[in-house]
């Protein structure tokens, strides 16, 4: 649709897109391109990486396949990340929604209730609750949605309030329109669009609160993820560096592939002229 | 009166856009002169006065000639300039004394305490009620009227010798438009300035300019003194301005009333 | 015969610690098929008034009598209903309408709500009402933001009458348009009120508008009307300070002769 191809316009909607598809298939294709378990031993220990056509990128101290362990975990990490930004997208919509349309009361202590999750430093957030709850993959998506809902909550909100006054939504009541449809088919269209540009944010975020929750040794232990890898790659860091700087290069690119598609979606969306 | 700016040729294209927003405009600024820019929406006008005042966005394609009989004028000591909305030209974090002194400070060197001496001076010009309390109000607490006199006082503040008002009554009611141009004749008169005057109400115009220049679509369709363009206009457009302008001897459309 | 007969109406806000004052007992007729001219400077009321009587804010004291009805005291469902009756008209500024519904849709909102014709029939209502507006049926399709700024006003005269209401309330309605379009929109509203008898509430600040299209004026000023009668007498004859000065502020074309004398 329109909006694709303006998002396709700008040089960074185009790189972002092309790279998040690139990973996408990657984690999509993960059995094909690296069949069997990352995890098993698959070689000699420690293979250096460019030297052995069998490993591109080498081995880790136990003999596991170091390309492996990138594509699968791949899946582990966009999975996770787009999980995790779903459930805090999902949850903040729904109280910005409610305190946006209610005001009042309830949009005062649903705003308290934001505050105390602001304050609190999202990843410590995620840490203490996987912590006590234990490590498995929806324990960290639902501990890393906890620790991000409330911008959403918030801009969902201010969007609300802002749309609400508009003349249109008042030539909606004039006509006789019912509250709910103008809620669904007046306001909520048009407050998505900032929110969903910040959604592109939550997911490169999450992504990197999973890897660092792997990376402590709090992630889910029977899964390979970027972070688990990093961790690996800590002990022998000064002899084989490549353990960990590959697994790290994969979560650079990945974030600034969602930065460089949140670029281009702000872009799209904002370009969206308001002609007069 | 010498010209003191004579425009050639001056085009104008914004970035991104294939259609030019002025192509070919041949004007002379006379020293002295009050100047109406009247034209509809699209037809150039603000373009041609941003040019002027070279406050073209970035990217924005010229060509022409813009030459200045007194070498290239200074933006804010030269030339003053008024926005078409005050609530937007006016900083809402700054007084009204720091914005009205700002530009006097900066091109007169002014020491703060003189600035401030200067900025009530203005705004005793502007006759806004209470100048001395005023000076510490910010935007927000002046009503839309008060807030164009105060846009007016920064634009004088260091005494250019030209002033361009860009609309500056469109956002404003009927009755404060009036008090409104009435004051910038009265300022222009007194500083023996030149006045350029952007505005789509050719009535408006008439009440207070020497010379009207009618734009339309990017292009300057006639330009003249104002007694004789109206009284006798030249293009069929011009014509059609001065015949749907309405005002209260206008007949209504309305039938005589009869239920 | 009384269409909208509305007593003492109050309004207060309280703005900053303090109250202001929006409306003060505010009083005022308007009969079938007539057009009452609102005007008043900034501040005045009258927006307030319009969007008082439109049931977009509730006031604080006064009745309303709409059609023989209390229209202040509905609510709900049967004030939904209702609404059909009463239209509003905004200054067309980029908010009035949802940037992401076609032409089409803002028309057939009214049709579909209160059912003013079949189903099957309002593709056909809709390209009537853009052909009675003076605009192609083909412009149904297209997006209400690839449209100028006169054509949409148009469009939201088409989805004012949609409904056949009895009265429509217009804010500012031209204010906002060039002066060649102003006059056009005017005259479209001249003939829709004698083709279908519908009242006009038309506030403006622009005296000169309202003396073209308005049977009736009224003057507000501070929350009140301190002056009201026949358009020509409240212009020919002002006699508040408040309609002197909106009468003096209408620009006059000043030719040579004029300008040599003054």
């Amino acid at each position: 649709m329109r909006l694709l191809r303006k998002l396709l316009r700008t040089p960074e909607g185009a790189i972002g897109l092309g790279l998040l598809a690139v990973l996408a298939l990657v984690a999509l294709f993960a059995p094909v391109l690296a069949p069997g378990d990352p995890l098993r031993i698959a070689g000699r220990a420690l293979t250096a990486p460019f030297t052995d056509p069998a490993f591109p990128l080498g081995t880790d101290r136990l003999g596991r396949d170091v390309l492996a362990g990138i594509v699968h975990g791949a899946r582990t990490s966009l999975l996770v990340g787009l999980a995790a930004a779903c459930a805090a997208l999902a949850i903040g919509l729904c109280v910005g929604l409610a305190a946006g349309f209610a005001g009042g009361i309830v949009d005062e202590a649903l705003m308290r209730v934001v505050d105390a999750f602001q304050i609190v430093p999202s990843f410590l957030l995620a840490l203490a609750f996987v912590s006590v709850i234990g490590a498995s993959v929806p324990v960290v998506v639902l501990a890393i949605a906890l620790g991000a809902w409330a911008d959403p909550a918030r801009l969902t909100r201010a969007q609300v309030l802002s749309v609400r006054e508009r003349d249109y939504v008042a030539s909606a009541r004039v006509v006789g329109m019912h509250p709910v449809e103008i809620a669904f088919r007046e306001i909520l269209p048009n407050v998505l669009p900032p929110v969903l540009a910040l959604a592109a944010i939550i997911v490169a975020a999450a992504i990197l609160t999973e890897a660092a929750l792997s990376f402590l040794g709090l992630g889910d232990p029977n899964i390979v993820t970027w972070g688990s890898l990093i961790a690996e790659g800590r002990n022998v860091l000064r002899s084989s560096p490549f353990l960990s700087v590959f697994p790290g290069l994969a979560l650079v690119v990945t974030v600034v592939a969602v930065y460089l598609f949140s670029e281009g979606l702000g872009k799209a969306l904002s370009s969206r002229g308001g002609a007069a | 009166m010498t010209a003191l700016c004579e425009i050639r040729q001056l085009a104008v294209t914004y970035r991104g856009e294939t259609m030019p927003a002025l192509k070919g405009i041949d004007l002379d600024i006379l020293g002295g002169e009050r100047l109406a820019i009247i034209g509809e929406s699209g037809s150039g006008k603000s373009t041609f006065a941003r040019a002027l005042a070279g406050l073209l966005p970035d990217g924005a394609a010229v060509a022409g000639s813009l030459r200045w009989s007194t070498g290239q004028p200074r933006a804010g000591r030269d030339i003053g300039f008024v926005f078409q909305d005050p609530s937007a030209s006016l900083n809402p974090v700054l007084t009204v004394g720091e914005q009205v002194a700002e530009g006097a400070r900066r091109h007169l060197g002014l020491s703060r305490r003189q600035g401030e001496a200067r900025a009530l001076e203005m705004l005793e010009r502007v006759h806004i009620p209470d100048p001395a309390k005023a000076l510490h109000a910010f935007p927000h607490q002046l009503s839309g009227g008060q807030r164009q006199r105060v846009a007016i006082a920064a634009a004088l503040a260091a005494r250019p010798g030209l002033l361009i008002a860009d609309e500056p009554t469109s956002a404003l009611d009927m009755v404060v438009q009036a008090e409104i141009v009435t004051l910038l004749d009265e300022l222009v008169r007194e500083g023996g300035m030149t006045l350029v005057f952007v505005t789509h109400d050719i009535a408006l115009a008439s009440g207070f300019a020497d010379r009207v220049a009618i734009f339309r679509d990017g292009m300057l369709v006639e330009t003249g003194a104002t007694g004789t363009v109206l009284a006798k206009p030249q293009a069929a457009y011009t014509a059609a301005l001065i015949a749907s302008h309405r005002d209260l001897a206008t007949p209504p459309l309305i039938r005589e009333a009869g239920r | 015969m009384t269409l909208l007969d509305v007593k003492n109406l109050d309004k207060r806000y309280a703005s900053g610690g303090r109250v202001v004052t929006a409306l003060d007992g505010v009083s005022l007729t308007l009969s079938a098929g007539e057009t009452l001219g609102l005007a008043g400077a900034s501040g005045s009321g009258k927006s307030t008034l319009a969007r008082v009587l439109t049931r977009l804010v509730p006031a604080d004291a006064g009745t309303v009598h709409f059609g023989g009805e209390d229209w202040l005291a509905l609510s709900g469902g049967e004030l939904r209903r209702r609404r059909a009756g009463m239209q509003m008209v905004f200054q067309d500024v980029l908010g009035a309408f949802n940037p992401r519904a076609t032409v089409g849709s803002v028309i057939e909102d009214p049709l579909r709500i209160h059912d003013i014709v079949p189903k099957a029939e309002r593709g056909r209502e809709v390209a009537m009402l853009l052909d009675r507006v003076g605009l192609p049926a083909a412009y149904a399709a297209r997006s209400i933001r690839d449209v100028s700024g006169g054509q949409r006003q148009r469009i939201a005269i088409a989805r004012a009458i949609a409904s056949r209401p009895a009265l429509i309330v217009l804010d500012e309605a031209v204010s906002a348009l060039d002066v060649s379009l102003r006059e056009k929109v005017l005259e479209l509203l001249v003939a829709l009120q004698e083709e279908r008898g519908i009242a006009y509430l038309f506030v403006s600040h622009d005296l000169a508008v309202l003396a073209a299209v308005s049977h009736r004026i009224a003057i507000m000023d501070a929350g009140r009307i301190v002056e009201s009668g026949p358009a020509a007498e409240v212009i020919g004859n002002p006699k508040s300070p408040a309609a002197r000065a909106l009468v003096g502020a209408v620009p006059r074309l000043i030719g040579q002769e004029d300008r040599n004398a003054v």
